[in-house]
């Protein structure tokens, strides 16, 4: 049975009727077609499929979306904002941060988390605070570099144009 | 993409009308579902099907931690990142929040509860799995078969406890609150664990954990070691938590230990701890007192690295976290 | 942790280098898919939704070896919301990588070789329903013994996993190559050692599961998007296992999120689909659990070594027996290839004038192993760098100086007949002990304290495709548009390591235009000229050689017409930043667009091609097909750990690794490379492990399956060193498996200078280490085995 939901993604209100059992990860993904939230082992083991629940970061693999009506909902979708790239991804592109891309739309999402309530964190910092973010690409290591990167620009510095 | 089975939902405003919804279905048909990081997982391998799930988050005061002049309490609903992160704890009780902080992963954090962490599923790498991948070993004891394939001769399931909080709880002598259909009661935490794999909880299956309550700390130092193959993620594969009052000359008036992910529930050490009391923290008697501490360790090859390992580990570690102790 | 540093050596002057500095080879530039990956607009194959759209699931044998006695999918089928239910004997046409090894079925016909081998399939409106049908399906089964390991393997059976002619018991494959004589070599010796390893299994875990989604048109024409590396293989594949003609089948490879090896086979999943598709005539999608990535495998063989070395006092190896045992689970999928490798490049790093290899495969009822980063080198070069470590101790010598004096010499042929080109070992071993201060370190450091010198070659893209053929390994197609663009075709795959952008860069740079104006069309079957598929280590190498004749075809159709227009001559004109100009004046200049249009009206419609083929290998002897490569790239590495005696535990402090890479074609890709190596050695050296219980996986999720975390990672020092190689283009050569063969041999060397205590297997487990040092840790062993006598060895074929 299907339930009507109202949810707000991303700045918008929508409405969508799921079963209650969908967990946000499937909604977002089926239902929504917001397929930029990726998902890695749907248990809650790797983090691919972080989003952001009011700002903190949480696990869309494991949240039922009947309990975030009334939250605000960003995926990475809603990251770009008017058009316009957020620090972060600017910083990740120009860092190689993303090789496959797999895991980055969850890491970024982690990564604006820990920026907005640290805007200058050390590296051990950002490495605690993406520690359940899996990648397999990388070694990590360029995307830390990119956190720094983006954390050393102005932060409310949406500069670039999404389309380089 | 691993799905949750079908369920109707509820989301009840209060501990009492969630406990009362518990109690008017039958065992398995009716859960009550915290953060839902323990759960839902299980529920996506089939190990749990529940046909009504009782959300707790909306539960009126159900989160928060408050200092009193009895000491400190911990609502059930309170994220393991909020305990983490509260200053009090940090000031008073950092173990608490070392504990916390060592759960998972920071995103996990977010969403888990510390009613639910002391709630967790007991955990075994026969058990943990798909329901075909279990279909394929013929089931264990604890979901749909007969056997603890970790222990074939057994009567009983070695899932092994694997909660982190629990054990500092324990430690501190903290207290919780459940909340039934019919009564209230208060009961220590360490007397909410049953050394069955199982049946590993003395809840009642109708209660909810709404609060925890520790005391005042009196000068009462505590702290919690965990082994795990990673610095993240992972669950406890041995934990140890310690404290201990001492007079002002260092002699030690009160020694609290306990071990977790070893066994069924977490463990006393009880000898241990009557051993330290009247004894100064020497290396010595740090030694000492672990040789004694770590036998009722029973890890079995349920989990990550070898049992003779982790049984092994669970005596440096003592030794480790009274050492930590030892240094004020 | 201190910053990690880049530093790539000077560039070295080269004859061959044109006049015009490179203005984008060589440059730190972003990826061409970077912004869509970051905005998460790339669509991966889970991401990919049609009308109509039904979803697909696989029922899966839950015994690890039996028959089947009967599949009744009665039930399943009359279900409210299951369209289609598949069974094997719908696609019984074997297939398999190998021509030699046509061994899996879509679904499995007579038997099940391991648990989650597949035995039927449903399509149903969505996936929950198709789920849900699986429990409908009532499959009957003869349980057989099981063999779970090479010694079960080698025991006498009445029931082998594959019965056939071509194989002995559940013997796959058995090798025996020589070349000179060893024994003589021993005698020579002033020291031989010979000892035993294990290789512990382990797999990709790429972060996308697989998926793939069939589209079988009203047209007769069935297309399949897939996330795969290999999608020219899957093409022919597919056709041949539904029968159709290859002319009809489109395959197109998604972005892969995540390879590693893991997707360069063709699927089961991906026949099932197709199939279904044409069952349903709507378009089917199915996404893998993570629980049957593992099942899908194909990753890290478990192999079982012995090695007998000869040196000299000065540390000269007279002489080296090597013998591998691998198991090979259920297929043969890359199996005979990886047996090989584990034999093919030990000639490649150091110098080895005579050389012995005995190689064995055999079947077990687990998920069938296969190719992963380093295919089948892995595993010798662990056990090679250890064995190397400890001859260096026996002789007293300096485990940098046993090293760089034997780096094989530039432009020289193995023992085993492999063409050697460039060489960067020497300055790469140079430069990581200089940068960590190895040899003061080295013996010197604090108990518990350890230090590990380790060096490695790789190929850089296989010599010879996997079945036999003249035609070109990759094809490039150049398209311009009025506007200025240039479209490239190539059949390459795109997996994360940045392929797309190198086909771009390279196009790029040769027509003088900007990156931005360059649009790739990659991994389409029936858009794209072959290239034959991300693995081994080739696509820079080849599809950058095809990119390059492709654009050098092109040009003088451009430079043509804008010569007569601007009244210069033709050698006089260069390209570069969107222009056509003067050398002498470059004020005299056109835009790019321009001569584009210029040249259109010239020469009618513009377009190019151009290709790649390896050179031929000199190797005649059976198995000489495996090793031959364009050019090999080095690494060494020197790795810094600290363990804690009283738990084992290891903490390491710092790598260094340095990577010949040729010439980086884009330095911060190539650093991405080595990171990720170093990170994926690391797991596998500390902690990763594909281990099987009770006949099934024991740990089959990303919780219990341990991968780093960000909290794992050490910091690394990547150092590039360029040796422009004649056969890369710009001089580039692979840098996105070699980096990984030192990482894992490092781990437990260093640990021996540490706290003196040898781990001769991976992974190299806090709980043996603890064993190691109470003195209790077994050493591996070796199977006994009859190998067959050697192969006939013919002379070698003249340079080509």
């Amino acid at each position: 049975m299907k339930h009507l939901l109202n949810l707000s993604v991303n700045g918008e209100p929508v409405e969508v009727a799921v079963p209650l059992h969908h967990t946000l990860l499937e909604v977002l993904r089926e239902d929504l077609r917001l397929t930029g939230t990726k998902h890695g082992c749907e248990l809650g083991e790797c983090g691919t499929c972080t989003v952001l629940v009011d700002g903190e970061p949480v696990l869309s693999c494991l949240a039922l979306p009947i309990e975030l009506e009334g939250t605000e909902i960003t995926t990475v979708e809603g990251l770009t904002k008017d058009g316009r790239a957020h620090p972060l991804q600017i910083a990740f592109a120009e860092t190689g941060a993303a090789q496959c891309g797999y895991c980055t739309p969850g890491i970024l999402l982690a990564a604006k988390a820990l920026l907005g309530r640290n805007p200058r964190p050390t590296r051990l910092e950002i490495q605690e605070a993406l520690a359940g973010n899996l990648c397999r690409c990388t070694g990590y290591i360029q995307i830390l570099q990119a956190v720094e990167r983006a954390a050393a620009a102005d932060p409310a510095d949406y500069t670039k144009p999404i389309s380089v | 993409m691993m799905r949750l089975p079908p369920f109707r939902y509820f989301a009840p405003k209060t501990a009492r009308e969630a406990a009362k919804m518990l109690a008017d279905h039958a065992a398995d048909e009716a859960m009550a579902v915290a953060g839902g990081t323990d759960l839902y997982p299980n529920m996506k391998r089939r190990q749990f099907t529940p046909k009504v799930l009782i959300g707790l988050h909306r539960l009126e005061e159900s989160r928060g931690i408050e200092e009193d002049d009895d000491g400190v309490t911990i609502r059930g609903m309170t994220t393991l990142t909020q305990v983490e992160n509260d200053e009090i704890l940090q000031a008073h009780y950092p173990a608490i929040a070392k504990a916390a902080r060592l759960v998972s992963a920071p995103i996990l954090r977010n969403m888990g509860t510390i009613g639910g962490n002391l709630c967790i599923d007991t955990r075994c790498n026969y058990y943990n799995q798909n329901y075909e991948w279990r279909k394929s070993i013929n089931f264990c004891m604890k979901k749909d078969g007969e056997i603890c394939w970790v222990a074939p001769s057994s009567p009983r399931c070695w899932a092994v406890s694997s909660s982190d909080t629990a054990p500092v709880l324990m430690v501190l002598d903290a207290e919780c609150t459940l909340v039934g259909p019919r009564r209230v009661r208060r009961v220590p935490v360490k007397s909410l664990y049953h050394l069955d794999g199982i049946d590993f909880l003395k809840k009642e299956r109708d209660e909810i954990l709404t609060e925890i309550h520790v005391p005042k700390s009196n000068g009462m130092r505590a702290t919690y070691l965990k082994l795990r193959r990673r610095d993240s993620i992972d669950f406890p594969i041995l934990g140890v938590a310690a404290a201990i009052e001492t007079a002002k000359d260092g002699t030690v008036e009160k020694a609290r230990i306990v071990l977790t992910a070893v066994e069924s529930a977490p463990v006393q050490a009880e000898k241990a701890e009557a051993l330290l009391v009247g004894k100064k923290l020497t290396e010595e008697w740090i030694d000492e007192a672990a040789a004694v501490a770590y036998r009722p360790a029973k890890p079995l090859d349920n989990t990550d690295l070898t049992h003779a390992y982790r049984k092994k580990m669970a005596r440096v570690f003592v030794a480790r976290a009274l050492r930590e102790l030892s240094r004020g | 942790m201190p910053p990690t540093k880049t530093d790539v050596a000077p560039e070295q002057s080269s004859p061959a280098q044109e006049a015009e500095p490179l203005s984008i080879i060589g440059k730190p530039l972003m990826k061409v898919d970077a912004m869509a990956k970051v905005a998460g607009e790339t669509l991966f194959a889970d991401d990919l939704a049609f009308p109509r759209m039904v979803f697909c699931k696989m029922k899966r044998s839950p015994h690890p070896h039996a028959r089947i006695l009967n599949v009744d999918t009665s039930k399943a089928e009359v279900l409210p919301g299951v369209l289609a239910v598949l069974v094997g004997s719908e696609l019984p046409i074997p297939f398999g990588i190998l021509p030699v090894s046509q061994d899996e079925h879509a679904l499995c016909l007579d038997k099940v070789r391991f648990v989650g081998d597949p035995v039927a399939a449903v399509a149903a409106v969505d996936e929950e329903t198709a789920e849900a049908a699986l429990e409908h399906i009532d499959v009957e089964y003869k349980v057989l013994p099981s063999i779970m390991s090479i010694e079960e393997a080698l025991a006498d059976t009445d029931e082998p996993i594959h019965a056939s002619e071509r194989i002995d018991g559940n013997v796959h494959k058995a090798v025996t190559l020589q070349f000179g004589d060893v024994e003589e070599g021993f005698a020579e010796a002033d020291v031989v050692r010979e000892e035993s390893f294990f290789f512990e299994g382990n797999t990709h875990l790429p972060m996308e599961q697989h998926a793939a989604i069939a589209v079988y048109g009203a047209d007769g024409k069935m297309t399949v998007w897939s996330s795969t590396q290999t999608p020219h293989y899957v093409h022919r594949a597919m056709a041949k296992v539904l029968e159709m003609p290859p002319s009809r089948v489109r395959i197109i490879a998604c972005p892969n999120g995540g390879g590693f090896g893991g997707k360069s086979d063709p699927f089961n999943h991906e026949m099932v689909v197709a199939k279904l598709s044409m069952k349903t005539r709507r378009p089917v999608k199915i996404t893998l659990t993570r629980e049957e990535v593992f099942y899908c495998h194909r990753g890290r063989h478990p192999v079982k070594m012995w090695v007998k070395t000869g040196i000299k006092k000065d540390g000269s190896i007279t002489a080296m027996h090597f013998r591998s045992f691998l198991d090979g689970g259920a297929y043969g999928s890359y199996g005979v290839a990886s047996l090989y490798y584990t034999g093919a490049l030990q000639t490649v790093t150091y110098k080895i004038p005579r050389y012995k290899f005995e190689g064995l495969r055999v079947f077990t009822n687990k998920p069938p192993c296969g190719p992963k980063r380093g295919h089948g080198t892995v595993q010798p070069r662990f056990a090679i760098e250890c064995h190397l470590d400890k001859l260096a101790e026996e002789i007293q010598k300096s485990p940098l100086d046993i090293r760089l004096e034997k780096v094989v010499e530039p432009f020289s042929t193995t023992a085993n007949q492999l063409k050697i080109r460039t060489v960067g070992l020497k300055e790469c071993l140079e430069r990581v002990a200089e940068r960590s201060d190895f040899r003061k370190k080295h013996r010197n450091l604090p108990r518990g304290r350890g230090i590990a010198i380790t060096a490695s070659s790789y190929l850089t893209g296989a010599g010879l495709p996997i079945y036999w053929n003249k035609l070109p390994h990759s094809g490039v197609q150049l398209q311009l548009d009025r506007g200025g663009g240039v479209t490239a075709f190539c059949g390459s795959t795109d997996i994360g390591q940045g392929s797309d952008s190198v086909l771009a860069y390279i196009v790029a740079e040769e027509l003088g235009v900007e990156v931005e104006d360059v649009h790739v069309v990659t991994a389409d079957t029936s858009l794209t000229p072959v290239d034959l598929g991300s693995y081994s280590s080739r696509v820079t190498l080849m599809t950058g050689n095809a990119a390059i004749q492709a654009a050098r075809r092109l040009k003088p159709l451009l430079l043509d017409p804008a010569a007569e227009k601007l009244q210069v001559p033709v050698e006089r004109l260069a390209m570069a930043h969107g222009k056509i100009f003067d050398r002498q004046y470059p004020e005299v200049s056109m835009d790019f667009a321009e001569a584009v249009v210029l040249a259109e009206a010239k020469h009618g419609t513009l377009g190019s091609t151009g290709s790649y083929t390896p050179p031929r290998s000199r190797g005649r002897y059976k198995g000489a097909g495996v090793g031959p490569s364009a050019t090999y790239s080095y690494s060494a590495c020197v790795l810094e750990l600290e363990v804690d005696e009283d738990t084992g535990w290891v903490k390491i402090e710092h790598i260094w690794i340095a990577h010949d890479v040729g010439k980086p074609i884009n330095p911060l890709l190539a650093i991405g490379q080595i990171e990720g190596s170093v990170y994926m050695g690391l797991g596998e050296a500390l902690m990763e492990e594909q281990v099987f219980r009770k006949g099934v996986h024991k740990i089959p999720s990303m919780l219990d399956y341990k991968s780093p975390t960000f909290v794992d990672m050490p910091p690394v020092t990547s150092i590039l060193i360029e040796t422009l190689d004649p056969q890369g283009p710009y001089g580039a050569k692979e840098c996105g498996q070699g980096p990984l063969l030192p990482v894992i041999p490092a781990v437990p060397i260093a640990i021996y200078d540490a706290v003196g205590v040898r781990i001769d297997e991976t992974p190299v487990s806090p709980d043996k280490i603890l064993k190691a040092l109470e003195g209790r840790l077994a050493k591996p062993t070796v199977p006994e085995y009859d190998f067959p006598p050697p192969a006939e060895v013919p002379p070698m074929r003249e340079d080509s």
